[in-house]
């Protein structure tokens, strides 16, 4: 009897999973979704860290996006950079544009000791919260909260805070210029920038709007607006909109000559050989 | 004794500046007037360097129909147009003037003489209400006017008075009832006028006994004035708390009391409202309870708008040990960040925190006890939502009704492991309106 019911039930799931088979052959056949094999192709190649960094949700839109388009113009991936697009234009079967490797660089340097604190804040770490409270520690209403917002969204462990300065620093190694930084920081003081020869860039370390005299009260390296750098750079790069001077990185020709015209110490250089006030602050923080 | 259902805490009253009449702080060398001292878009001031002022003059205009008029609180010369930092340090449009003497405007009846009888029509008191830039003083500095335009199609059964007074320490509310009560009630009688409604419910806190009978005996008087008492529990004198505990209606998420035919309005605001409709005197001067735990002197003042807080900070002396200075009470007022800044409309108290008591403790992990919950007068979880807003999770925030919270703070007064619920909260709520704003353009 036994045997039987073994037999039975094998005999009868064994029609059941034939049947079924059978159906899901012929369903798979009909509505078969004919996808491009590209996409899969593409998503290969790209990071798969879907940082969102390209405005895509992940790496797969992405993929799907640039086979739809049939080209990458306009749609670049900053984690994969060059390479990646590269590869991309390759599966496509197209001639990539080169675009400029960049990096996200901090336009403030009101650290503790340039912007004494007035306040003190002991509320949430949270620089959404803290600038919806009030203008800082420094009262600097332009400046880096320090609370590390940005330090908390970048998903490649590209920006720490640095405990001496209370300023986000930037791993250069690490940075992959996502941005997404640049949109979490509520008072825009992050920037996505052209890496530059080398590493070196020149940039304005500030984004105090008020005039001279209201800037200067809270920080001492704090952009007047007196416009020394415009004047002084012979490639029209530096302009200077609401008492703050911005150096435009693509007319830029890392001549520094405005660096050292600067009467309030406002531009920074980086990666050059000579030692520079930046260098001192890094190594302090390496020690650490 | 009255009370609604949801939530609510009871944190320690500490209301020690009780017995302290209201004393008139003495007029400012100089003043500076913000043009924001409400809620709404800034009024656009009308006066330059050089112009001479009277008390009571107008100096700012509201141009769009969330705005308030600003008056001239002193009599001088206007010295410079210019932003100034305000106490959270961020630079705003403000009016300084440098006082001379103490010349009022002729049209303002400066007697002390009560005036009872109300001679103006309705239009006339709601015109009068917005041309005095009175504005709401129990803290959130609504323009009043803009409460009285009353859509046709809606009927006001109840003008619903706040004299609950529930957030601790402060006591302007309690002292107004208790020496400008007559003068409250007649204010109340033109905003019976203005709206039309049938009836006006006042509710006062249980531990304000003697402003309860004191505002009973005088309502007796009043057929259409009636005096609730209500049980001392925070947030009694929020807006939807307080028609729920006097009339027992419920205003639907989202929407404004005068859907369930209410008005409600602060006791200081009244009495702001018998001086603009009885005597014309523009709102110029604000109600400030100094006090703290040991604060040298506890006082209540009397201050014009403009004044230096500074100033009254040297005058009454901060004491040692003070961690943070609170303006408008310790739940829901505001740390200043800077004191060289000035007073504005309804700003209610200036607290001296002890530095013990002002330090926040160490944020550990969420132990599930639901005493947020239990809190939560909105019927909110929030916990939820601070974890929503803390992983930017905004249409989500949305759904668990983030905008019905009213950051009264109560979830994280209770909260154990002394979790920053509200500060996350109030981020959510900010990035979930603008998120509904835009959605809808």
């Amino acid at each position: 009897m036994t045997g039987n019911v073994i037999i039975d039930a094998a005999i009868l799931l064994g029609i059941v999973g034939l049947t079924a088979a059978i159906i899901l052959y012929f369903v798979s056949k009909v509505f078969k979704v004919i996808e491009d094999p590209r996409i899969d192709e593409i998503a290969a190649v790209l990071p798969g860290a879907n940082c969102g960094g390209c405005g895509y949700p992940g790496c797969r839109t992405l993929a799907e996006a640039i086979v739809k388009a049939g080209s990458i113009e306009g749609i670049f991936c900053p984690v994969g950079g060059e390479k990646t697009a590269q590869k991309i234009a390759d599966i496509l079967g197209i001639s990539a544009a080169s675009a400029e490797p960049k990096i996200a660089v901090i336009r403030c340097n009101g650290s503790c000791e340039n912007a004494p604190a007035k306040s003190f804040y002991d509320s949430t770490l949270s620089c959404a919260f803290a600038h919806s409270l009030f203008a800082g520690e420094s009262a600097c209403a332009y400046g880096c909260l320090g609370c590390g917002d940005c330090a908390a969204a970048c998903k490649f462990n590209a920006i720490y805070i640095d405990k001496l300065t209370k300023l986000p620093v930037i791993v250069e190694e690490a940075c992959v210029a996502c941005g997404i930084c640049v949109t979490t920081c509520p008072r825009n003081i992050i920037e996505l920038r052209n890496r530059g020869k080398n590493g070196k860039r020149v940039y304005v370390t500030c984004r105090n709007q008020e005039k001279g005299a209201w800037a200067k009260k809270n920080c001492n390296v704090a952009c007047i607006g007196c416009g020394k750098c415009a004047k002084a750079c012979q490639f029209e790069a530096i302009t200077l909109t609401n008492n703050l001077a911005y150096i435009d990185y693509t007319k830029c020709k890392l001549c520094k000559k405005c660096v050292s015209e600067c009467p309030t110490q406002a531009i920074t250089a980086v990666n050059f050989p000579a030692p520079k006030k930046e260098k001192i602050e890094v190594s302090t923080t390496s020690e650490e | 004794m009255k009370t609604f259902k949801i939530g609510g805490i009871h944190p320690e009253e500490n209301k020690l500046a009780k017995e302290e009449a209201i004393e008139v702080f003495p007029i400012p060398k100089q003043v500076t007037l913000f043009v924001t001292q409400h809620l709404g878009a800034p009024s656009t001031p009308i006066v330059q360097a050089g112009d001479k002022v009277k008390v009571g003059q107008l100096v700012a205009t509201a141009q769009t129909l969330v705005c308030a008029n600003l008056h001239s609180p002193v009599s001088g010369t206007v010295v410079k147009v210019e932003p100034v930092p305000d106490m959270t340090g961020y630079r705003k449009l403000a009016i300084t003037i440098d006082v001379e003497d103490d010349i009022w405007e002729e049209t303002i009846d400066t007697t002390s003489e009560i005036r009872k009888e109300i001679t103006l029509t309705k239009p006339e008191i709601i015109e009068r209400i917005k041309a005095c830039g009175v504005v709401g003083l129990g803290g959130a500095c609504f323009p009043t006017h803009v409460k009285y335009m009353i859509p046709p199609d809606k009927k006001v059964d109840y003008i619903i008075i706040n004299g609950a007074e529930c957030e601790p320490y402060i006591t302007t509310d309690h002292r107004i009832m208790l020496e400008n009560g007559e003068e409250c009630l007649i204010g109340v009688q033109a905003l019976l006028i203005a709206s039309g409604a049938p009836e006006a419910r006042i509710g006062i806190e249980a531990n304000k006994p003697d402003a309860f009978e004191h505002l009973q005996r005088l309502a007796s008087q009043y057929p259409n004035i009636k005096v609730f008492k209500l049980k001392t529990k925070y947030p009694q004198g929020a807006e939807k708390q307080l028609i729920k505990s006097l009339t027992g209606r419920e205003v639907p998420n989202g929407k404004l009391p005068i859907e369930v035919g209410c008005i409600v309005n602060n006791i200081t605001t009244t009495y702001a409202i018998y001086e603009a409709v009885q005597k014309n005197k523009p709102l110029i001067e604000t109600y400030t309870t100094i006090s703290g735990k040991r604060a040298k002197t506890l006082k209540n003042y009397k201050i014009r708008l403009g004044t230096s807080i500074s100033e009254v900070l040297s005058t009454v002396g901060i004491p040692e040990n003070t961690g943070k200075i609170v303006s408008g009470g310790p739940m829901m007022g505001k740390a200043i960040a800077n004191i060289n800044s000035y007073f504005v409309k309804g700003m209610s108290s200036l607290l001296f925190i002890d530095e013990s008591e002002s330090k926040r403790g160490v944020v550990e992990e969420c132990i599930r006890c639901g005493k947020c919950v239990t809190a939560c007068p909105m019927g909110l979880e929030p916990y939820l939502l601070y974890a929503l807003a803390t992983r930017a999770d905004y249409e989500e925030c949305e759904k668990h009704g983030i905008m019905n919270c009213i950051e009264c703070g109560s979830c994280q007064y209770g909260c154990p492991a002394f979790r920053p619920l509200l500060d996350m909260i109030r981020v959510g709520k900010n990035k979930t309106g603008y998120m509904i704003r835009t959605r809808n353009k």
